[in-house]
Order: structure tokens, then C-alpha cells, then sequence
């Protein structure tokens, strides 16, 4: 029988990962909506509206698991974690609170209108509560990822009695690692979102879709994607100096490192052994970790071995990262790739799709990962030198939260199926229907009298 | 910088507005999900249509109103919680298949959309059961007596007739024709119940909980209150004789049911935490004792006071654009 300090871990990593999907997507893919609308408001080209009504109901879709399985975790924070809200409740209940003030009410506010109200208001206020759409859920991933950071490097607080009193509340929410994580999970949703609109497109055209929506769409997510995926890549290595500064013995087991060394290679696979505290079968390039880490092919990297009894368990974080990294690369290549063929030949070879068709979740996979890294990676901690995770969990008998966690995985599997098949059945259904149909032509900004619709 | 008694009035009240505005806008989108017809599909979409620009936002100030409890009386939270554990998971996942089924049913494949409107209208039941329930518990304190299950199980079915109740009012406001005749009936019969639900409550509540009857029977408070219950009884006769003469030409006072409806809930609302004031967890825990530090509350109440009213604005802005009755709802 599991206690229930590991049922609540699990429970807690089941719930928040599987919400932590929906808003990847959301938060980007409504900056995509806004410039289908914003693009449709400025040409009058139809095609920009199709696009914009295809990828609506889909966004529609994801936002409501969004809310609903984001629901769960206001009340998580205080039944399984009670500890959490009482030491540092009073720095994690204001970013929480303004998190729900300016984001969740903005968004949700909004999205009314952007949904269903077109023929209702006007063509800007239409755009406009778009963008408000999107600002409400780029605001929420600030407040999320202020909170997250701080617990990884927490400052700007004192502690009296046990419990953390807040200070300096600028200096809460721009901790040390927040900038870097903050832009680190914006570019992760772009290229979750870009890949998906990529795939389902790709999908489309796989199907026999000859409208244009599909190819535009496939073309703008690919260049987004190709964009972003270099971005990030350095955004991740500056991400990883920082934690290098801040919580050296994450590092250690992200990058496989028992005992302190000069010149560490870069390891590329490894079977780390935790009670041995070494590496099996290691595949590396000599003083490769060094040079990233340190620029120079001789630094010296802290070891696990520094941190006796205060490091994460290293094989999840070695493996999650490597992960990470290849899906990052295998995007690299694919979304470079896929803008090549495009710029040569105007549109893509089968293969090429049919990849970016088995691609279209790799964001969700990247975006885990990385998140996997990072929590599993600040363990024992739940809060970096002020709670520990034991400490903070429940006295609920181990029953309940084992019957709740089975009721949650339940859920979640019978959401998650019901979504891919209804994701792909839209794109199916899209394949069918014409161009542009009569009444669907509505008011742009720009002056329609002297266009000709295309149909 | 604000003193920590005043915060604590001031954040308990927050949150008594934020449950209250759940109560009244997810409670309408709640009970016609409970009144979902099964077997007339055109009833079913306008009644889904006359909640579909809404009910993300409705949900919303189920978050608000827990998050200020998180926030602003963590130990509060954490106690209440941890009783309701499980009633509270059973909420959450009545919720979010019906969350899902309201956005599934337009979506997945068609053969699957009746499959759907069942998900959406025993997710809504279960959740309005649910709330019914954990609302029992708090006011018997958390006893594990018979009575106490007995009495939130009556609570459990207030609270559904109550959000039918609401719901029939709303749709009355929001369709014409033969749903709006059909909407008639449905708020007699659940304002009915609802009635006979808010009577037993209000004689239960104070039979066994001994400092709520003396809160209520005491002089001056008897006098003090007394208007309470009496214009809430007013309101269930006035919406009783205004349902009688439902529709009315030109679709006169459509509205006048609902907004007794919402006065009702505000009401019973004002009642219960006036029974309660100043404990959070009744009879063990007050607001003073779970109230979260004063520089922390100081800070979010600042961006409370200037977003707050913000949302407001926009939630009526959203309702406008919406006003009258329900054209057919569309995904552009």
C-alpha cells in the first residue's frame, strides 16, 4: 500500500500535467487567432477567415478542458498540501489571487464574445476581445511562472516562526530564475501551438484538403515554428546558467554528474545508477557539459556528490532532459526542413507531412519534459530551502486519496481520447465542406463592396 | 497598509460576494444543464445557446471564490477541505465532463452528440448535488451523525431544485414560444420545491445548531432581521403570481422571475452567513483566527479594489452584447 505523501505526488503530478496541456496550446495558439483575424480585418481575403473559423472552435475546445481541469488545483493547494499554504501561503496566495483577478476573469470574460459574438459587435471590437483573449493568457502563465520560479529561487520574503512573510513583492515576482523560465514556457506553448496547427494541417492536405486555409495555415505555423526553435534553443541554454547559479545540484542531475569534475563530458546516453552513484553504458563528447555550461572546455562542474542527501533523484531528471533536447532538435530539423521545401517547391513531399502529422503533439511531450526537469529536479524541495515536500503534505488517510487519484486517471483518459478524436474529426469534417459558404461572409474593417469573395 | 481585522472583514465579505455570484450565474447554467431535454434537440441547443457565451466565465467565480478562501484564510481552506475531500473530488469531476460535454457536443462526431447531452446533464446534476451536499456538512459542522448525512442529502436536493429553479426563471427571460411555456412549468414546480427546501432549511439550521438560534431568536436581532425572511417569502409569492400569468403579450415582465429568483438567492445567502459571522468553520474556526498575513492580504486587496470593478464592467459588457432572447449560436 502507497502512504499518502506518494499518492498525493502522484495525484498532484497526474492532475497538474494533464491541465498544464491545454493551456500550452491556448496560450499561443490565441496570438495565432488574433493574427488570422487582425490579418482577415486588414486584406478582406477570405481565406484568413476560414483559418480563423477552423482553428476558433478548436481553441474553443482546449480552453474549456483548460478551465475545468485547472478547476482541480485550487483546491489541491490546500487538501493535499496543507503545509504549502501555511509557510509560504503568504506569498503564494496574492500571485495565485492575481493570477484569477487580471488573467482567469479576463479570458474568460472575453471569450463570449470572441466565440459567438462576430455578427453582434463590430469587426474591432471583435478583433479587439481576441487580443484581450490573448493577453489573458499570457498574463496567466506571468502570474503562474512568478510563483513556480519563486519557489525554485525564492527571495524578496523573511521568515518568522516558520512561515514566510513577504518583503519586497517586486522582488518576489522577478526572482532569479523567473525571467528565463517565463520565456522558456511562452516560446514552449508557440511551438506546441505551432506544431499543432502544423500537424492538423498537415493532416488536411493528407487528405485530399485542395482549399488554401490548410496551406496557409501549414506554412505560417512552419515558420513560426523555424523561428522559435533556435530561440528557444538559446533561451534554454541561458535558462540552464541560471539554474548552473542557483540550484547547481539540478545541473548535476540533469547533466549525469556524480563527482565534482574539471572538463565534464557532454553525455548523451547514460543509465544513471543511483546507489552505485555512477553512469552505465555512457555514450558522451569529452568536455562537451563543461563548454556549454561554463564556456570554457576545462570549468568545473559541481557534482552530485556535493550535495549529499539534498540532491533529486537523478535518473527521471536525466532522462526527461535528454528528452526534452531531442524533441527540441528533432524540431529544429523538422521545422527547417519543412520552410525549405516550402521555399523551393511550394509545398511539402507526403513523408514530410505525414511527419508532421505524428508531430503534431511533440510540444506537449517537449513541454512535460522540460516540466519534469524542473519540479522533479528541485527535490526535496517544494520550496528551495524553506519546505521540503514531506513536510508539507496531508493527513488524509492514503483510501481516500488513492480512490480520488483512480477517479481523476479515469477522467483524464476518457477526456483525452474523446479530444484526439474529436480534434481529427474536425479536421476530417473541414476536409468536406467548400471553400467559403454564402453565410458565412461577414463585416471586415476594410471596405468589402469592391472585392470580389472568392467561392 | 490595512489592519488585520479590517482585512479579515473585508476578504470574507469578497468571498461572500464571489460565492454568492457563483451561485446566482453558474447556478442558471447549472440548472439547465440539470433540465436538459433528451428528447427534443431544438430545445436542447437554444437552452445550451442561452448559456454558452457564459458559463466559462460563471466557473470563474467558483475559482475566485475559493482562491480568496486559499488565499485569505489558508487554515480555513485546508480544515474544510480536507473534511469534504471527497464530495470535493466528486464536484471536480461532475465538472469538468460537463465543462467538456458542453464543448464536445458540438464538436465530435454527430453520432456521439445525444451520448454527450447525457455527460452534460448528469454532470450538471452531480455537480449541483454535490455543492448541495458539502454546503449540508458545513452548516452540521462536519458531524459524522446520521442527521447530518440526512440533512445534507435534503441540502444536496435544495440546492439542485434551487439551480432549476433559477435556470426555469432565466430561460423564461432568454426564449419565446413553446420552450418559454415549457420554461413556465418547469419554475413552478422547482420554485415549489425550492420553497419547501429553504423552509426546512431555516427551521433545521437553527433546531440544531443552539448559537445560530440564538443569534436569530434573541432581541433586538429578531427585530433586526425579521425583514429578511419575510421578504423572501414575499418574493416566492410574487414569482408564484407572476408565473400564473406567464407569457404575457409583447413578452411583458419575462424578467421579473428571475430577478426575484436572484434576490431569493441573495437572500437565503445573507441568511446563512449572518447565522454563521464571524466563523468560517462553524463553531470552531473564525475569520480572525485563519486570516493570512496583513502584508500579503494588504497587497492583493489593492489589485482587488482596482480590477475588480474592471470585471464588472466587462461581465455586464458580455451580457449586453448578448441581450434578449437567443438567436441560434454559432461558431463563426
Amino acid at each position: 500500500m502507497l502512504e499518502t505523501l506518494m499518492l498525493s505526488r502522484i495525484q498532484f503530478a497526474a492532475n497538474i500535467s494533464f491541465h498544464i496541456l491545454f493551456p500550452t496550446i491556448t496560450i499561443a495558439l490565441s496570438w495565432f487567432l488574433f493574427y488570422f483575424k487582425l490579418r482577415f480585418d486588414q486584406t478582406g481575403e477570405p481565406v484568413w477567415m476560414r483559418a480563423y473559423r477552423f482553428w476558433v472552435k478548436i481553441f474553443a475546445l482546449t480552453f474549456a478542458i483548460g478551465v475545468v481541469t485547472g478547476i482541480t488545483m485550487s483546491f489541491q493547494f490546500g487538501t493535499n498540501w496543507p503545509k504549502f499554504m501555511e509557510t509560504v501561503g503568504n506569498i503564494a496566495g496574492p500571485l495565485l489571487g492575481y493570477e484569477v483577478l487580471t488573467a482567469f476573469f479576463l479570458e474568460a470574460g472575453f471569450l463570449g464574445i470572441m466565440l459567438f459574438g462576430m455578427n453582434r459587435v463590430s469587426a474591432r471590437v471583435h478583433t479587439l476581445s481576441t487580443l484581450i483573449v490573448a493577453i489573458g493568457t499570457s498574463l496567466s502563465a506571468f502570474w503562474i511562472l512568478a510563483l513556480n520560479s519563486w519557489m525554485q529561487t525564492p527571495q524578496g520574503h523573511e521568515m518568522r516562526d516558520g512561515v514566510a512573510f513577504p518583503v519586497d513583492w517586486l522582488a518576489i515576482i522577478f526572482n532569479p530564475s523567473f525571467p528565463y523560465r517565463l520565456s522558456h514556457m511562452l516560446i514552449a506553448s508557440g511551438l506546441t501551438a505551432a506544431f499543432l496547427v502544423a500537424g492538423i494541417s498537415a493532416y488536411r492536405l493528407l487528405k485530399g484538403d485542395d482549399k488554401k486555409a490548410p496551406k496557409l495555415t501549414l506554412k505560417i505555423a512552419l515558420t513560426v515554428a523555424a523561428l522559435l526553435t533556435p530561440l528557444q534553443i538559446f533561451l534554454g541554454d541561458i535558462h540552464g546558467l541560471n539554474t548552473l547559479e542557483h540550484q547547481p545540484q539540478k545541473i548535476a542531475a540533469m547533466e549525469g554528474i556524480w563527482h565534482t569534475e574539471k572538463g565534464a563530458p557532454l553525455l548523451l546516453f547514460a543509465l544513471p545508477d543511483e546507489e552505485q552513484k555512477t553512469n552505465h553504458f555512457e555514450v558522451a563528447i569529452p568536455k562537451m557539459a563543461s563548454f556549454i555550461l561554463t564556456h570554457d572546455l576545462n570549468g568545473e562542474i559541481k557534482g552530485l556528490n556535493e550535495f549529499e542527501g539534498d540532491h533529486p533523484p537523478v535518473a527521471p531528471v536525466f532522462f526527461a532532459f535528454r528528452i526534452m533536447v531531442g524533441l527540441g532538435m528533432l524540431m529544429f530539423i523538422v521545422s527547417w526542413l519543412g520552410c525549405f521545401k516550402l521555399w523551393r517547391k511550394n509545398q511539402l513531399p507526403p513523408w514530410l507531412l505525414k511527419v508532421l502529422v505524428a508531430m503534431s503533439f511533440s510540444g506537449w511531450l517537449a513541454t512535460l519534459a522540460g516540466w519534469y526537469v524542473t519540479e522533479i529536479g528541485r527535490q526535496p524541495w517544494l520550496v528551495t530551502g524553506i519546505l521540503t515536500i514531506k513536510d508539507a503534505a496531508t493527513d488524509i488517510a492514503p483510501e481516500n486519496v488513492g480512490i480520488t487519484l483512480i477517479m481523476y486517471l479515469i477522467l483524464y483518459v476518457v477526456v483525452m481520447v474523446a479530444y484526439l478524436h474529436t480534434l481529427f474529426t474536425m479536421a476530417g469534417r473541414a476536409v468536406e465542406i467548400e471553400e467559403i459558404s454564402e453565410d458565412e461572409q461577414v463585416k471586415t474593417v476594410v471596405n468589402m463592396f469592391n472585392k470580389t469573395v472568392k467561392g | 497598509m490595512f489592519e488585520a481585522n479590517t482585512l479579515a472583514v473585508v476578504f470574507v465579505s469578497l468571498m461572500g460576494l464571489s460565492i454568492l455570484l457563483y451561485a446566482v450565474l453558474d447556478g442558471f447554467d447549472l440548472g439547465v444543464g440539470i433540465m436538459l431535454p433528451l428528447d427534443n434537440k431544438d430545445n436542447a441547443d437554444t437552452m445550451i445557446a442561452s448559456i454558452g457565451p457564459f458559463w466559462d466565465a460563471n466557473e470563474t467565480w467558483l475559482v475566485l471564490a475559493i482562491g480568496l478562501l486559499l488565499i485569505a484564510f489558508p487554515a480555513a481552506h485546508s480544515y474544510i477541505f480536507k473534511e469534504l475531500y471527497l464530495p470535493t473530488a466528486v464536484l471536480l469531476i461532475s465538472l469538468v465532463l460537463r465543462g467538456i460535454a458542453f464543448d464536445f457536443r458540438a464538436k465530435a462526431a454527430f453520432s456521439h452528440k445525444p451520448t454527450w447531452d447525457k455527460v452534460f446533464k448528469v454532470g450538471s446534476l452531480i455537480a449541483a448535488l454535490s455543492q448541495g451536499y458539502m454546503l449540508g456538512m458545513y452548516i452540521m459542522g462536519f458531524e459524522n451523525t446520521l442527521a447530518a448525512y440526512c440533512f445534507s442529502l435534503l441540502s444536496a436536493f435544495g440546492v439542485a431544485a434551487a439551480y432549476s429553479y433559477i435556470a426555469a426563471c432565466w430561460l423564461i427571460m432568454k426564449t419565446e414560444g413553446e420552450l418559454q411555456i415549457q420554461a413556465v412549468a418547469w419554475a413552478k414546480k422547482s420554485g415549489l420545491i425550492c420553497f419547501v427546501g429553504v423552509i426546512s432549511v431555516s427551521l433545521v439550521n437553527p433546531l440544531i445548531n443552539p448559537d445560530v438560534y440564538a443569534k436569530w431568536f434573541s432581541w433586538p436581532n429578531t427585530v433586526m432581521i425579521l425583514p429578511l425572511p419575510l421578504t423572501c417569502f414575499a418574493l416566492f409569492i410574487f414569482s408564484h403570481i407572476k408565473l400564473k400569468q406567464l407569457p404575457k403579450v409583447n413578452d411583458k415582465d419575462c424578467w421579473h422571475p428571475f430577478a426575484a429568483a436572484v434576490v431569493i438567492f441573495a437572500l437565503c445567502f445573507f441568511g446563512l452567513t449572518f447565522s454563521f459571522l464571524p466563523y468560517i468553520v462553524p463553531n470552531k474556526l473564525t475569520i480572525w483566527e485563519t486570516a493570512a498575513a496583513p502584508e500579503s492580504l494588504s497587497f492583493i486587496l489593492w489589485g482587488t479594489i482596482t480590477v475588480v470593478p474592471v470585471i464588472f464592467c466587462y461581465t455586464a459588457f458580455s451580457y449586453r452584447v448578448f441581450w434578449g432572447k437567443v438567436r441560434e449560436l454559432r461558431y463563426h
